[in-house]
Parts: structure tokens; C-alpha cells; sequence
């Protein structure tokens, strides 16, 4: 097993009290497992990613366990942390433009990093990894803004890469980009597993049809919980929880019109607030089929093979 | 209503604006009352533009548009031509003053356009123009701006240009910073508002939430169209390689990409659809009807030579 997380809780330090981004989550990622992480804005997904990596100084991790191929991360020690961090566990952050040097060409910068680590690298295998994200080698001679963003994204990726990690987390890679730059970047996604320059993968998105396309699994998360986890084509087919059905449901999908009579609907609501978040479970109060039952909290549980969903009614 | 005919946008760039650049060329096409007609394209593709040059907020190089007959240029007050033509943008968090609250957008356009209305009755209007955008007035009024999420905060704004004559609005991708959960209600409101008579030109990067609420659809690349016509020809029988690549790079929950074949590029020189051989493009520019309400360019002839990724420093989501 590759990840494991267990009951994991990090919470965001405010003067008004904390904000509970991320409260008990457990999950396993498998090896040369590509798992999707969905939701909304404030479901806790970029929190959850970045808590793998680097707690910023907001951030506090309050309790529950990490684990990576059986060494427990040391996730609220940011010191500690460096041992891990690039060499097992790595990130694509989601503004490749604002992480590359604009002052450095990108091969001078990959060659800082490298002496950074005190790893040497090979000008062959750098090559190697170009090619495979369908990077000419011109790039390592030019200036960050003289690539697109695409390719930026990609240069990135590689980046991101060079040192193996066990666990890659890509946090909303594609969202700045244009359709057909977004397919490149989710292919090469694929490319790195495939060639095994990484085990396993997180991808923290809020677009399920994009993710589905290279996830293996897919975890949609809701107000700082877990609402369900799922093989990606189970999850998109039969998803159980009520929040995942009305979420998949309003996607307008290439193909679908507005008609007048069957208008696609939204999620009525917003979610709770994380501050003092209401007991039970999150989602009853936007919730079509809450009962009484709901004002306890769903356990988190699998119903089906790698199917596991937090609601009372799932196995109905 | 409102009628493109063949507007240019010229920029100029480099250090002292010793050169040109041609963002928008030659694009031609019309917006009717009650109709959505979406505006396609990647960044860089004059999009943006366009509904900038509509709302007077950036010169026309050449052509003309023209709102009714007049052209737009000509309408010596801008607050006049306001009245009636309207915008929204992508991001609704910076179109507010943290400051104060959200709802002094309002007081602004009584205080500018409605200032002998009493103030009972404004509050009467607000309200109905909350509601015909499906806001609770109670939730919405008296809160500030970080108090509402951004699906709200986007309604109002919408609500803000329906309190207004308005016959044209121009939505810039108003839906791509909002939530999966609450985009689709605001995209419903455009059908909402094209119900009442409005024309509304939808600028948007996302080829499904266009199919989703336009009746008519243009695709720009690089400041040209490249195909246009009705939605349902457009997206249904797609001539030029360039729509038909990127339909194909459109996400979708049923299909993976790696069960379909290999669609070409939309660089590689397909069959033309308009012209039978290079020389004729020459004497034959322009766009091709291939059907009633199906227009498409030139895809593959010598004019359009396959360009590489440009080399670019604007803004990906533009």
C-alpha cells in the first residue's frame, strides 16, 4: 500500500477561532494508483494536497497519520518534512507560471535545483524526460516567459519529477489551461505514471469530466469531509451519495441543450461553514433525502469493491 | 440588433509600438434580440476582445459595430449607450469595493441613471430584479461582499445590468470561477433573460456550457472565425478541423479519451471544405456557407500556413 492516510486533521488558525478545512480523513492510494480528488472551493481537496507536502504557516496539523510505503510523514514537522519532500513526496503546484524562476533559463534553474539536493544529474536522462513530455530541448535555453503556458506546465511536471517521488500530488494543474493544452498536460500526467517516474498519484481538481479521463479513482470530498471514493467509471455511472449525484448531474456535457421544460439544476445552498461546522453530516441541509438519522455523522464506508460512501441512505 | 461588419483590432506593441498586432481580423456577425449567441476560443483568440470593443472599452481599429443601426462609436454619451448595453466579467470578487456593501452597486446606477425615482420604489425594483435572478433580496441586501459566495455575488451583478433598459448584455465568462454546483443556475438565468427579449453574447472558453445555452455559436482562432452558424450544426456536424480538434479535447463523463481514435490536428492541413485549390483562396477569402446558417473558412489552403505554439506572454486564461 502505497498511501495511507489515516483520520487525518489539519485545521487553519484564524483569530476567530479554527477553521476545520480538514477534518478526519482516511484513505489508501495504491500503488501506480491515479486517484482523482474532487469538490468545490473550500472542500478541504487543496488542503488535503497540501498537507502531504508543506503545511503552510496557517496550517495546523491537529491530529491522524500519514503514511508512505510503511514510513509514517512527519507532516507537522517541516523540517523533518525535507527529508521527504521531492525525493518521496512531490507536487505540481497549480500556478506553474509563478514557479519557475523568471530570472533563470530553465536549464540553469533545473541544474540549481539539482546541486540544491546534492544530486547529480544526468544531461541524458534530463533529455529522456523532456521527450517524454514532448518538450523540445531548446527549452532548457529559454527564459520562463518565452514558453506558453502549457508548456510552462509541463516544464513543471518534469521538474516536479527528476528525483522519482513515490507520491506525485498534481493540485489543479489544468485549470489555467486551454482545452487542447489541458488534454497534452493530462496525457503527460499518464506518461509519468506509465514510465514509472512516479508510483502513485493525487489529482486535486474541480472538474470530474477532466479527471475521469486519467483517474483510476476518483474521491469527492465535501466541506472538509469524505462523501465518497470510487473507481472512476462507478463513481460516474452509479455514484451513492446524494452530493456526488447532484454534483455529476449539473455538468452541462458537450451535447446537452437547454430546454425549457428540462432545465439542468445546481445544488441549492452553500456549504457549512468550517468555523463551527454543524454536527452530523455536512451536506443534510442541501440534501434531498436527509432524515432524522442525518444529525448523526455517516461513517465513511464501502459498499462495493474500492466503493466506500458516507451517507446513511447509500445502500439503499 | 447588434451587427459586427468586418472589425479589426490592431494593437500595437513593442517598445515604442514600432510593431502591430492583429488580435481580432475581419470579424463579421450578428447578435438578435432574444437570442445567445456564444463566442468561442482558446486565449489569445480575440474573444475578449471583441466583447471589450462591444462595451466601447476599447477602439475598433477598422469596421464598424453598430447597435441598431447606429454605430457605436458615433453615441456621444457613453452613459446613453450604457443604458441599453451591459457587461459582466469573470470575476466577480473584484468587480465589488470590499469596503462597502455588496449592494451599493445599485444605489450607483440609481444615483447615475434613476435619480428621480423614490426611494420605496427603487427598493421595489431592486427587489424584482433580485428575484428575476433568482436571489433572496433578504439574503443578498445589507451583506458585504466577502459575505456572499461568488454565484451570488455573479447574480447581482446580473441583476445590477437587468435594472437598467438593457437589450445586449455581454458576459465574459462569467461562469468559469464559479463552482461546478452553482454554475449551471447562472448559465440558466442567460435562458432567463433571453426569454425577456434580451440578446446576450456569451464569451466563453468552455465548448459545453456554449452548446449548453447558445443558438448560435462562433469559433475564433487567432482573431478569425472559423466556423459559425447555428449551435446544433455547429457542434453537430463540425467542418473545420480546428472545432472538430477541439471538440475533441472536451472532457466528457461517457467517453475516455484514449477509447477514441486519434483525431487530427488542427494545425495539419485537412481537406478544405471552401476551396478546391490553393490559388483559389487567393481570389475567394473569407468564409464559406456549407449549409443555411453554416459558415466555415478556409482550413487548409496556402493563406492559413500551420503555426507553431506561439511564443506568448499574455495571460492563459484570458
Amino acid at each position: 500500500m502505497s498511501l495511507t492516510v489515516t483520520d487525518l486533521r489539519v485545521y487553519y488558525r484564524t483569530l476567530r477561532g479554527d477553521v476545520k478545512a480538514l477534518d478526519g480523513v482516511t484513505f489508501t492510494v495504491a500503488d501506480g494508483e491515479i486517484m482523482g480528488l474532487a469538490g468545490e472551493s473550500g472542500s478541504g481537496k487543496s488542503t488535503l494536497g497540501k498537507s502531504l507536502i508543506r503545511l503552510d504557516g496557517r496550517m495546523r496539523h491537529v491530529g491522524g497519520t500519514v503514511e508512505l510505503d510503511g514510513d509514517e510523514l512527519p507532516i507537522g514537522d517541516d523540517a523533518r518534512m525535507d527529508a521527504f519532500r521531492f525525493h518521496r513526496v512531490s507536487v505540481i503546484p497549480q500556478y506553474s507560471m509563478s514557479a519557475l524562476n523568471p530570472t533563470r533559463k530553465i536549464g540553469k534553474m533545473v541544474a540549481e535545483l539539482m546541486a540544491s539536493r546534492g544530486v547529480r544529474l544526468e544531461p541524458a536522462e534530463l533529455e529522456r524526460r523532456l521527450d517524454l513530455v514532448g518538450l523540445s530541448r531548446e527549452v532548457l535555453d529559454r527564459y520562463p516567459m518565452e514558453l506558453s503556458g502549457g508548456m510552462k506546465q509541463r516544464v513543471v511536471m518534469v521538474i516536479s519529477t527528476l528525483l522519482n517521488p513515490s507520491l506525485l500530488i498534481a493540485d489543479e494543474v489544468t485549470s489555467a489551461l486551454d482545452v487542447s493544452s489541458q488534454k497534452a498536460v493530462a496525457g503527460t500526467l499518464l506518461q509519468l505514471r506509465d514510465a514509472g517516474l512516479v508510483t502513485s498519484m493525487i489529482v486535486v481538481t474541480h472538474d470530474i469530466s477532466l479527471v475521469y479521463q486519467i483517474a483510476d479513482t476518483i474521491m469527492v470530498m465535501y466541506a472538509g469531509r469524505l462523501a465518497e471514493k470510487a473507481p472512476a467509471g462507478v463513481l460516474v455511472t452509479e455514484p451513492r451519495h446524494p452530493y456526488t449525484k447532484m454534483l455529476i448531474s449539473a455538468l452541462p456535457e458537450v451535447g446537452v441543450r437547454y430546454e425549457e421544460d428540462s432545465r439542468l439544476s445546481g445544488i441549492p445552498g452553500s456549504p457549512p461553514p468550517l468555523l463551527d461546522p454543524p454536527g452530523g453530516c455536512r451536506f443534510r441541509d442541501r440534501c434531498p433525502i436527509a432524515f432524522d438519522r442525518c444529525a448523526e455523522q455517516p461513517p465513511f464506508v464501502e459498499i462495493g469493491p474500492g466503493h466506500s460512501v458516507a451517507c446513511w441512505k447509500a445502500g439503499e | 440588433m447588434l451587427k459586427l461588419d468586418n472589425v479589426s483590432k490592431v494593437y500595437r506593441v513593442g517598445a515604442f509600438g514600432g510593431r502591430t498586432m492583429t488580435a481580432v481580423s475581419d470579424v463579421s456577425f450578428e447578435v438578435n434580440a432574444g437570442e445567445v449567441v456564444s463566442l468561442i476560443g482558446e486565449s489569445g483568440s480575440g474573444k475578449s476582445t471583441i466583447g471589450r470593443m462591444i462595451l466601447r472599452l476599447t477602439p475598433v481599429s477598422r469596421g464598424a459595430i453598430t447597435l441598431n443601426d447606429t454605430d457605436i462609436s458615433a453615441v456621444s454619451s457613453t452613459k446613453d449607450y450604457y443604458r441599453h448595453v451591459q457587461g459582466v466579467f469573470q470575476d466577480p470578487f473584484s468587480c465589488f469595493n470590499p469596503i462597502f456593501k455588496a449592494d451599493r452597486v445599485f444605489a450607483m446606477i440609481k444615483e447615475a441613471y434613476f435619480p428621480q425615482v423614490s426611494a420605496a420604489d427603487w427598493r421595489g425594483r431592486v427587489e424584482s430584479a433580485l428575484k428575476s435572478v433568482r436571489l433572496d433580496p433578504g439574503q443578498v441586501l445589507g451583506r458585504y461582499p466577502h459575505q456572499l459566495s461568488g454565484g451570488q455575488l455573479q447574480r447581482m451583478l446580473i441583476a445590477r445590468a437587468v435594472l437598467l433598459d438593457i437589450r445586449l448584455l455581454v458576459a465574459d465568462e462569467i461562469i468559469s470561477m464559479l463552482d461546478a454546483s452553482t454554475r449551471i443556475d447562472v448559465l440558466n438565468l442567460l435562458a432567463d433573460l433571453r426569454a425577456r427579449g434580451l440578446g446576450i453574447l456569451f464569451v466563453t472558453h468552455d465548448l459545453s456550457l456554449g452548446n449548453y445555452v447558445s443558438d448560435r455559436t462562433v469559433v475564433l482562432r487567432n482573431g478569425k472565425i472559423v466556423e459559425m452558424g447555428r449551435t446544433e450544426l455547429v457542434f453537430g456536424d463540425p467542418r473545420h478541423p480546428y472545432t472538430r480538434s477541439l471538440l475533441a479535447s472536451v472532457p466528457r463523463l461517457d467517453v475516455k479519451w484514449i477509447d477514441e481514435p486519434e483525431t487530427e490536428d488542427g494545425d495539419a492541413a485537412g481537406p478544405c471544405p471552401y476551396h478546391d485549390s490553393p490559388e483559389e483562396s487567393r481570389t475567394r477569402p473569407g468564409l464559406a456557407e456549407v449549409e443555411e446558417d453554416h459558415f466555415v473558412a478556409c482550413s487548409g489552403c496556402a493563406d492559413h500556413p500551420p503555426q507553431a505554439e506561439p511564443r506568448t506572454l499574455a495571460k492563459e486564461n484570458a
